[in-house]
């Protein structure tokens, strides 16, 4: 009747599946530490330092290390969001309010299945990528999806029915719109540089993207450009100062989710960290050369399970260290106007996207051409 | 006359305006920023430093005798802006002789913590040197009862302090001596 490898894959891809969930929501929940700690840190506090779980935290030495370093305050966080009250203001359309936060964390949570973050070997050498579903058109599915996002904070700014929100939904939205083209413009030489003849790689493939710059150059090193356009609508896309239009708690109280309370709250938050954590993942992988070494060297680990474990790890070191720069950044510099934005994006960026996308199709071409 | 400066601005230049090279070293001081020294002080564990007069809660206090030193005048309880204050007069116990020429002592003397806004009037008021805002800065209780404190209280807070004066020594003496006043 059934089919039983069928029925062993799906649960082996469901398997997957909900250990990623947990490997990027644990990430989630410890960006939102690695936020606190190291704004306090910049600040010259010590933050938060005195949740502690009762057996851990009398163990002799590593108790005290790992309460100093507030290890478990994302528990304690999440607990209480979870017991919070559920309040629902009288003045709110319920449907849209409710479904605003689900609208904000589904899209996050969506982009990561296509993320590739490791390889493994096989017997016989041949490298599989590490990731859920390795569709052709990777970077395309993350760019389409993760614009989805937005529709969660439009919704919420909208059904809320307040003045806060409301504002803080419509410059999200046109905030979005004109970072996304820069965005998309600032990929595409990257991946015109990619699959040019004879590398073998073709396609928009993540995967190809990140096996391309194994034994080569980082493409950061050989687009700057590119990866810095994308890194500054990076920040855009996923509402981080000096672009967190949506929120700017000092102008619009708390923006978008003024309205909301207890764990729908708490999704949204989740849901922001949770992007950073896929934006920084997409970063690694399409300019700092994903699990790879260096650059221009290979991979100093064995091609057995052992190097695909490190691979991985070194993988997260990247992707941890581009969180920090996100949160080291929200705490350097202050937060944009919002006709400051608009003009930075429409006026500069979009149009420095397109001329290296220019200037990389004329390279591209000339470097391409058959010789003579 | 004064002169009239006008600033000559320059324009930017070109890698002022990308704004990186700011970005840049804005970046380079938050870093820097994240190894200094902390300021914060651990509360329950780390108390801070109490600078000498500072004005905690007012307590009374007794002289290096052991004996209390308010007379009950009642001038601090008037003083007091908040009206915190609250002294029942009595007479000095029979008992205690080398106190005996006093002609009042307190039977209780309260102080609302609730109501006390630490403003040292009482201190400054007192003719005995009896009551001393001192470094006591934390009270807290669970009830509004627990925040009054009573004389036993205050004195228990209060302890001792060294007298410069010892006024009812003397005056006895000179009475003994046969010119009181
Ligand atoms: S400090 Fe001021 S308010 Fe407090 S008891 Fe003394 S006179 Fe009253
Ligand atoms: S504390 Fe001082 S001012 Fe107040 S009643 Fe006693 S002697 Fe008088």
């Amino acid at each position: 009747m059934f089919d039983v490898e069928l029925l062993l894959m799906i649960g082996l891809k469901v398997l997957f599946a909900l250990l990623m969930i947990g490997a990027v929501m644990t990430m989630a929940g410890y960006s939102v530490l690695a936020e606190r700690k190291v704004s306090a840190w910049m600040q010259g506090r010590v933050g938060p330092n005195r949740t502690v779980l009762p057996l851990v935290g009398s163990l002799p030495f590593v108790g005290r290390f790992l309460k100093g370093l507030g290890i478990f305050q994302p528990l304690a966080d999440g607990l209480k969001f979870l017991f919070k009250e559920e309040m629902i203001p009288g003045h709110v359309n319920k449907f849209y309010y409710n479904l605003a936060p689900i609208v904000a964390l589904v899209p996050a949570l969506t982009t990561m299945t296509v993320l590739p973050f490791g390889e493994f070997f096989t017997e016989n050498g041949e490298s599989i990528p590490l990731m859920l579903a390795n569709l052709e058109v990777g970077i395309l599915f993350v760019l389409a999806v993760s614009s989805l996002g937005v529709y969660g904070i439009v919704l919420a700014g909208w059904s809320s029915n307040s003045k806060y929100p409301f504002l803080g939904g419509i410059r999200s939205s046109a905030q979005m719109i004109s970072y996304e083209l820069a965005m998309g413009l600032s990929l595409l030489p990257v991946f015109l540089w990619v699959s040019e003849p004879g590398t073998g790689a073709m396609g928009l493939s993540l995967v190809d993207i990140v096996n391309s710059q194994s034994q080569n150059a980082w493409l950061l090193l050989v687009q700057p450009l590119s990866a810095l356009i994308f890194l500054i609508a990076l920040f855009a896309e996923t509402n981080r100062l000096p672009f967190d239009m949506p929120e700017s708690e000092t102008d619009l109280v708390g923006g978008f989710h003024t309205e909301y309370g207890g764990f729908k709250f708490g999704i949204f938050f989740v849901a922001e960290y949770a992007h950073i954590v896929v934006g920084s993942a997409i970063f690694t992988i399409v300019f700092l050369g994903g699990w790879h070494f260096l650059p221009w060297m290979a991979d100093p680990w064995p091609a057995t399970w052992i190097g695909s474990l490190i691979g991985v790890g070194w993988f997260l070191a990247k992707t941890i260290f581009l969180i920090f720069f996100f949160i080291w950044v929200r705490w350097t510099l202050p937060r944009f106007r919002y006709d400051q934005v608009m003009n930075l994006g429409w006026t500069k960026l979009l149009p420095l996207a397109l001329l290296n996308l220019i200037f990389y199709v004329l390279l591209v071409t000339w470097l391409d051409q058959p010789p003579a | 006359m004064a002169k009239t400066v006008v600033l000559q601005r320059k324009p930017l230049s070109l890698s002022e305006r990308t704004y990186l090279p700011q970005i840049v070293t804005g970046l380079k001081t938050t870093f820097s920023n994240m190894f200094k020294e902390k300021v914060t002080l651990q509360y329950p564990e780390e108390k801070p430093n109490i600078p000498k007069n500072y004005r905690g809660v007012p307590t009374l206090v007794k002289d290096p005798n052991g004996r209390e030193k308010c007379v009950s005048c009642q001038l601090c309880e008037f003083v007091c802006p908040p009206k915190a204050i609250r002294i029942t007069p009595g007479s000095v116990p029979e008992d205690e002789v080398d106190r005996e020429h006093v002609e009042k002592a307190t039977q209780e003397f309260e102080i609302n913590m609730l109501r006390c806004i630490y403003c040292g009037y009482c201190q400054e008021v007192c003719p005995e040197e009896a009551i001393f805002l001192q470094d006591e800065y934390s009270s807290s209780g669970y009830t509004r009862e627990e925040m009054i404190n009573n004389k036993e209280k205050l004195y228990e807070l209060g302890g001792t302090l060294p007298d410069q004066h010892y006024k009812w020594d003397k005056k006895k003496v000179a009475e003994g001596e046969g010119n009181a006043h």
